[in-house]
Parts: structure tokens; sequence; C-alpha cells
């Protein structure tokens, strides 16, 4: 998909960066990054640095940057909905309406980065983004410290003190999905889509898993 | 030894009681050097407060909570983060300035995002979890 977006628009002067936010290291993104077959950036973040600079709370996030290097579109889901919360469990199915909608969201974000590309359309004038920036809280900052200390420790073979680090940066920083399912990652391949997400899922009632972008083809 | 961990960093420093170390290996793990007018680093310069230097050590931990970072460290007192504060990075997300970074690709070699100046830049995340 990304590689797709990059041939058709590199000769623009348009790139893409990936970054897998992956604590437990290359191996894991390896098998997704060997298929892709990359001409662009596929970088590997095990602190989850760009999380930490950029307020990402989820994957996929994105961030369009213009050519003075400037945040033009901060943090934002990308191209992700939240119909997958309707899917059966049981069968792990989604209806076909609900796969429809999704398709079409995803189209319609990826539509946009391409006129971005082409036209410099959606890029948000300063005083937007700034306002759309993420707010940064001494907690998240405080989140974000025991996060770091947690993954040092355990990559260091201290599971039980990491663990306890990672879990006061979950506290601190509930909303944080990359937080929370990288943990139960590094506890258990799987537990970070398994009953315990769900459950959080389910907890979050109304709110969005993935908020939608301010973009054309969503839901305000 | 203990490690200290900034924002992209680690370095194995030789420190005392906490996170008490020379003005030498304080600017090492962290760029800030100790100046008459206080701790500087580029323009700025905080005024170290009273109690935070000792028989030419620094106390490096209260330093940067003094500027209002979030420090924690393991149980052992071995190991210290040395995160960024709130306000900071609320002011660097304010800045707009596309916060530079240096990842490694999949096989180790570097990439650091200002190199691609210039171009416009979809930087995007994901994860195999």
């Amino acid at each position: 998909m990304w590689q797709v977006l990059y041939q058709d628009l590199e000769q623009l002067g348009f790139m893409v960066v990936a970054v897998a936010e992956e604590s437990r290291g290359p191996d894991s993104a390896r098998p997704w990054i060997e298929q892709a077959k990359p001409d662009y950036w596929s970088l590997i973040d095990p602190d989850h640095l760009v999380a930490r600079l950029y307020g990402m709370t989820n994957v996929p996030q994105s961030v369009w940057i213009d050519e003075q290097g400037r945040v033009v579109r901060p943090a934002e889901t990308a191209g992700s909905t939240d119909h997958f919360r309707r899917m059966d469990l049981k069968t792990r199915t989604m209806a076909p309406e609900d796969q429809a909608a999704r398709q079409a969201a995803r189209d319609a974000y990826f539509a946009a980065v391409r006129e971005w590309a082409r036209t410099g359309e959606h890029a948000l004038p300063a005083d937007a983004a700034r306002a759309k920036q993420p707010k940064v809280t001494p907690e998240i900052a405080a989140a974000h410290a025991h996060f770091r200390l947690g993954t040092w420790l355990r990559a260091h073979g201290r599971q039980a003190e990491g663990d306890r680090h990672l879990k006061e940066a979950s506290r601190l920083h509930p909303d944080s999905w990359n937080i929370w399912r990288q943990a139960a990652d590094l506890d258990e391949v799987g537990k970070a889509s398994g009953p315990e997400f769900w459950a959080r899922v389910q907890a979050l009632g109304d709110r969005p898993y993935y908020p939608p972008p301010d973009l054309p083809g969503f839901p305000r | 030894m203990t490690v200290v961990l900034t924002e992209t960093d680690e370095t194995e420093v030789a420190a005392t009681g906490g996170l008490w170390l020379t003005a030498a290996e304080a600017e090492r793990a962290t760029g800030w050097t100790l100046k008459p007018e206080g701790m500087c680093r580029g323009e700025v310069c905080v005024p170290l407060p009273a109690g935070m230097a000792k028989g030419g050590r620094i106390d490096l931990a209260a330093f940067w909570r003094h500027m209002g970072h979030p420090v924690v460290s393991d149980d052992a007192g071995e190991t210290w983060v040395l995160g960024t504060g709130a306000a900071t990075r609320s002011e660097m997300l304010a800045g707009l300035e596309a916060p530079d970074f240096t990842l490694p690709d999949l096989d180790g070699k570097p990439h650091r995002l200002s190199d691609l100046r210039g171009r416009k830049v979809f930087l995007t995340t994901w994860a195999s979890w």
C-alpha cells in the first residue's frame, strides 16, 4: 500500500517514512517489511521515540510534514476505522457493509494524501495545525519516562521490574494504545489483540478507538 | 556503572549516591554544561539551585526535575531515565517544526528525518502487535 503510494508520488518530491513501533526489535517487523519490499524508508523504533516526539497514541497514525520540515497535519488516524468493533469475534469476520465502509474510509484517507502530494490541499494553516497538536500533560510525560525504563529493563532481562514500569506507564497514560498493547505484546505475543484488549475496547463505550481525521469522507 | 537514558541516548556514567555526577559526566550524558551562571546548553542557562552541587558533583536527577522534566529510576538506582517534561514537549509541538529523529532500517542503517528536507514527508506508524 505504502509502496504504491510512494511509487506514484515520489517524482513530485514525496516520501514515505514508515516507522515500526516494535520494542521486541527488528525481527518482529521483518516479515512484513520483507514482503512489502519498500523503496521508501521503513524504520524500526524499539523505544517508540516517534510516538513520544509526535504525541501518537495508536497505530496507524500519521503526521504530514511539508518541504520546510513543518508539521501541516499533526498525528491522526491513518485510514483505519472503528468498524472492527462490530466484528463477530467467533468467526473474526465483519458484515459486508462494514467491510465496504472500512475500505471506503481507507480510500478516502489515501486519496487525501495523494491530493496533498499533488496540490498541497489538506495541509492545515499554522494556527489550525497548532490547535490539533496532541495535548501533553505531566502524567503523559511521566508515562513516557516509565515506558522507556520498562522496555529497557525488559530488554536487559529484568522482566518483572520492567513490567511494573510498563504498567505504571499505562496507568498514567490510559489513552495510549501504543503503551498498553506494546506491553501486552512483550508479555506474550498475541495478548495485544486478546480478550483483555477487547475488554478495553468495549470499555471505550461511545469513544472512538480510531478517532476519524478531519478530512473529506469522514464523519464529523 | 550507572546508565542514563535520555530521549535518544544511553550513556554509562560513574555516579555516587543517586545520580550525583561530575560536571564532565553530566555533560556527556545530557549535553548540559556547568558554567558560572548555571547549567547551560546552547544559549540557554538555568541557575543551579543551592544543594544541587557539592564537592565538584551535580545532583543531575534533582536538576532535571527542577527543569520540569520527569525522572524515573530502577530499584537499584543504577538506571535512570531523564525524560522530557510536558511544558517542553508542548512547546515543541506548538512550534510545528517536525521533531527530528534518526532510526535504523532492518539492516541497521540509520536514517535521519531532516535529511528529507525539501520533500513532503508522509510519516506513518505501524506495529506487528
